[in-house]
């Protein structure tokens, strides 16, 4: 067992990044919100978009789960577009009776979509006005259209809209804000660490309505490497950003987790007594995924953002070897302690070109292929392994006790493969 | 501005690429922005397509909106003939496009391919899925045959007589079965398919429509609006019957018969046939007069009213669907059963409607399953939209006579455990059945009996009743007891421990409880903690 912390330096060596320009095979920042409405419970989504947007949300949300889901989307119909009926009292009328018919409802969003934004429908505006109609419910707007935002941006939107209508507060006390959307049963357990360690946090987006108040004593993690909006309304706020691997698998989650120790004067002592149990459970999980992954080549097509610091833990902690990493931003200020934690000779893209990119990843021949539902049964039937890549970002993967159950997600289809024998 | 949660039919871009991925040799060039991709992945997983659909997407951003969109559209489409060399490209917008009026029909023409270019509106924002299919077909054959002549009969030497068969796409609902049931059907007749489209047809193929002496239309939402342009351009008539269940079968097969001047007698007694003699036997009593509601497409709603109330002796008690274009259809149908036609795409409508209706059998979409899980009913699916259950690994089609076999079973399973029910609800009060469990064909509404017992014993302790307490200290109880049965005890869990286990999603957790007790016990550690949890997590983790 070693308990040293990573050395990380700064000064990144020269990286070799592809910008690419082409087709992008991504979603939009629409679908953050399958994730973003199961963790605000009192909230309600409700896009602004076209039937398209409602196709997108249903078929990548499964809707059908929820006896009463908490999002929808207001269908721009030819009337709308037309100026024969005033958008904004459409807006208003919709609003009205979904707010009439669920009481429940404390904080609703009205999400922008590539046609709302092309006919520059002023969400903002009317999120103002119905927070005045409507004294019981907080309304907020935020954009999670395409040609705004990829995928998991649109929580970085989310999260920022929530921050920008807070004030900063001088006197806030010296605590802790852990940032982006963490499963339920992961923020527990990361709350518990910090309770031993002493150190007041709360978590953004909370799981009901209300953010604690943020100034000059906040510090904040980053939980997800794709807040770049809300990072900045934050230091907007006062708060001050502690910089770190993110918290996935035993390295980047001591990493993390030290970053707030150091930060709120731990002493070294406490903290290793603290995470100790953990992190001995964890690599002792991590050596059997670790047989089977290492030395495996793998190459990531552009998703979550999540591509490099899963990258790192690939090719640290399980031995992997990376071909290409695709993201589609790479956030090299938040990122910079994992990119310098990469091999030197890593190929990174930015941005895709799809079918270029598959031509790479053919000519490559990588023993697993991390991509998105359109590509992974495709890439299949070519005798390709694949993971794909949104269970990433629907799973419990952050922490030491999810560490293996991170490595596990791509052992998976590696021993399936050898199983099966038709 | 509709305010929706679920929509029945996609956006009729994606109608389009039904079209063009079911044929070869079609490229659709499709200026959209980001995101719009997401479209490729029901073809990938919900139908489990070995290979993406044939489009190449824009996928604009903001960035490009400042510059020179149309530029891009030109620049994608040219690109993609250069990979791809497809016979004809199909060019169109989706929702957004439209509202920056690039005019991809205009940049189509202009692009200088050496293959037809064919655009296609597609009318986001008053049109759907279905309707977007049925247009795209429509302008690729025309595109095709357009400019075919005619083709003179030849009197004497007259070969076997041929069709066409219209309608089968990618991500249709039983398409591909239903396809290989009529072609086996008409084979018997002695008539020829000569082309089917748009499924596995090539541009080249389609020249030939006009060779057909008449053409069969499988699904009217998608193959009308073709079949009547060929009728119109070439003289070929086109069957009004959609084969499906007995009767229509038959009258479909008579149809043809007239249409292609051949005897059908023959073909009209299939021995493989069971859907008759079942419903006659005296076992299916109790399906006489069953209240049944039903809602899908038109096509379908249609066919599974007819069969319900005559081949299986139904009452139907309620007939609606989404597909407005076939509306009036479906009013007319209605009035034979002496109902009022629901035409509607809200949900929540279809729900009310059913709840008011008091059904016990509902046919519908996944969404009236889910609706009806709700409720308690049982429900058997008709119809599209499709979930990937709706591409079953057998051959199960819906048309033609084994189509009635596969209907007759699909809707009375969930029936047939009426008895199952019956049963259940006798053995209510005995120890060996969990209270809360629900009758098998309902699904998983009272979840299954072990998930049942978990929750019981480690989980909602404080939460439920006393009853649900003695239930399972019956059957812990029940558990021979062995001469080391200290040893062998459960382990008491604490409230930490019980709080977190219950954070595991319930189709794993009862593993999770078994495996984290067989740990515990094998080292004696009592009671079960918050770290006993995880530390057994970590020891089965990969093994």
């Amino acid at each position: 067992m070693t308990a040293t912390l990573p050395t990380v330096s700064t000064s990144s060596p020269s990286l070799r990044v592809l910008k690419e320009r082409g087709q992008r095979e991504v979603f939009c920042g629409l679908t953050s919100i399958v994730w973003l409405h199961r963790k605000m419970q009192d909230a309600f989504f409700l896009v602004v978009g076209s039937r398209t947007c409602a196709h997108l949300l249903q078929s990548a949300a499964g809707v059908m789960i929820f006896a009463q889901p908490r999002f929808a989307t207001a269908i721009l119909e030819e009337k709308d577009l037309a100026g024969l009926a005033d958008a904004n009292e459409e807006i208003d009328r919709v609003v009205g009776r979904l707010l009439a018919r669920r009481p429940e409802i404390k904080q609703l969003f009205l999400v922008g979509s590539c046609p709302s934004e092309v006919i520059k429908l002023d969400l903002a505006r009317a999120a103002a006005r119905l927070s005045d109609v409507h004294s019981s419910v907080r309304v907020r707007a935020f954009s999670g259209s395409g040609i705004e935002t990829t995928f998991t941006q649109g929580e970085d939107s989310c999260l920022a809209a929530l921050l920008r209508a807070e004030r900063r507060d001088v006197n806030a006390p010296k605590s802790l804000l852990a940032v982006g959307t963490l499963p339920d049963v992961v923020e527990d357990q990361f709350a518990r660490i910090f309770e031993a360690l002493g150190i007041p946090v709360s978590f953004l987006p909370a799981r009901r309505d209300g953010l604690p108040a943020i100034g000059p004593n906040t510090r904040y993690l980053l939980a997800q490497p794709y807040l770049a909006e809300t990072s900045l309304a934050l230091d907007d706020l006062g708060a001050r950003h502690l910089p770190a691997l993110f918290p996935l698998g035993v390295e980047g989650t001591r990493a993390w987790l030290w970053a707030a120790a150091k930060a709120f004067g731990v002493e070294r002592a406490r903290f290793e007594e603290v995470i100790a149990p953990a992190e001995r459970r964890a690599q002792a999980a991590l050596g059997r995924a670790r047989e089977r992954l290492e030395n495996k080549r793998v190459f990531f097509f552009p998703d979550s953002q999540l591509e490099v610091p899963i990258a790192r833990f690939l090719h640290r902690e399980l031995g992997m070897e990376l071909l290409e990493v695709g993201t589609p931003y790479l956030q090299q200020s938040h990122l910079a302690d994992e990119l310098s934690a990469l091999p030197t000779d890593v190929v990174l893209s930015e941005g895709q070109d799809v079918e270029r990119q598959l031509d790479r990843c053919r000519a490559q021949r990588p023993d697993l292929v991390v991509c998105g539902l359109g590509l992974a049964n495709p890439l299949e039937v070519e005798g390709f392994t694949t993971k794909w890549s949104i269970e990433l970002t629907f799973t419990p993967i952050q922490g030491f006790e999810q560490a293996a159950d991170l490595a596990e997600l791509f052992t998976r289809p590696l021993v399936r493969r050898e199983r099966l024998a038709v | 501005m509709e305010l929706s949660v679920w929509t029945y039919e996609g956006p009729p871009h994606v109608g389009a690429m039904r079209i063009a991925t079911a044929m070869k040799g079609v490229h659709f060039v499709l200026h959209a922005p980001q995101g719009d991709t997401y479209a490729d992945l029901l073809f990938t997983m919900i139908e489990r397509r070995r290979a993406r659909p044939p489009v190449t997407y824009t996928t604009f951003q903001a960035r490009d909106l400042g510059g020179d969109t149309a530029e891009l559209l030109k620049q994608t489409a040219h690109d993609a003939f250069e990979r791809f060399s497809p016979e004809v490209v199909l060019i169109g917008a989706s929702c957004t496009a439209e509202l920056i009026q690039d005019d991809p029909a205009g940049i189509g023409a202009a692009l200088g391919l050496p293959v037809p270019v064919v655009p296609v509106e597609l009318n986001a924002y008053q049109r759907k899925e279905n309707w977007g299919a049925s247009e795209t077909f429509y302008r690729i054959a025309r595109a095709c045959c357009g400019g075919v002549e005619k083709t003179e009969k030849v009197e004497g030497s007259k070969p076997r007589p041929s069709c066409n068969v219209l309608g089968p796409t990618a991500l249709g609902f039983r398409h591909r079965d239903d396809l290989l049931e009529i072609t086996r059907l008409l084979g018997r007749l002695g008539i020829d398919v000569n082309v089917v489209a748009p499924l596995d047809a090539s541009p080249s193929d389609l020249v030939g429509l006009p060779a057909a002496d008449f053409n069969v239309v499988l699904y009217p939402e998608i193959a009308e609006t073709t079949a009547r342009w060929l009728e119109k351009a070439f003289g070929q008539p086109f069957t009004s019957t959609v084969p499906m269940g007995v009767g229509a079968t038959s009258a479909f097969v008579r149809e043809v018969a007239e249409l292609a001047g051949v005897d059908p007698s023959a073909t009209l007694d299939e021995p493989s046939l069971r859907l008759p003699w079942y419903s006659r036997s005296i076992d299916s009593t109790y399906l006489t007069g069953k209240r049944v509601f039903i809602y899908g497409d038109a096509t379908h709603a249609m066919a599974s009213a007819r069969i319900a109330s005559e081949e299986l002796g139904f009452e139907v008690v309620g007939l609606g669907t989404y597909s407005r274009e076939l509306a009036r259809a479906v009013r007319a149908e209605a009035k034979r059963y002496g109902l009022t036609a629901l035409i509607t795409e809200d949900h929540l409508t279809v729900e009310e409607a059913i709840t008011e209706a008091r059904p016990e059998l509902v046919l519908g979409t996944q969404m009236e399953r889910h609706i009806s899980k709700r409720l308690g009913l049982p429900c058997a699916i008709i119809s599209a939209p499709v979930h990937v259950h709706d591409y079953p690994a057998r051959y199960s089609p819906l048309m033609g006579f084994e189509g009635a076999n596969v209907i007759f079973d699909t809707w009375v399973h969930p029936l047939m455990m009426g008895l199952e029910e019956h049963l259940l609800g006798m053995f209510r009060e005995d120890f060996e059945f969990a209270d809360g469990a629900a009758p098998s064909h309902l699904g998983h509404v009272g979840g299954p009996v072990e998930d049942t017992r978990v929750e019981n014993q480690a989980l909602d302790r404080p939460a439920d009743g006393p009853e649900l307490l003695s239930v399972a200290h019956a059957i812990e109880n029940l558990t021979p007891v062995s001469t080391s049965a200290v040893s062998d005890a459960t382990p008491e869990w604490t409230a930490e421990a019980v709080k977190e286990l219950k954070k595991i999603p319930f189709f794993v957790r009862g593993k999770a409880r078994r495996n984290t007790e067989q740990f515990a016990r094998e080292r004696c550690y009592h009671p079960i903690t918050l770290e006993t949890l995880y530390e057994a997590k970590a020891h089965f983790q990969g093994r």
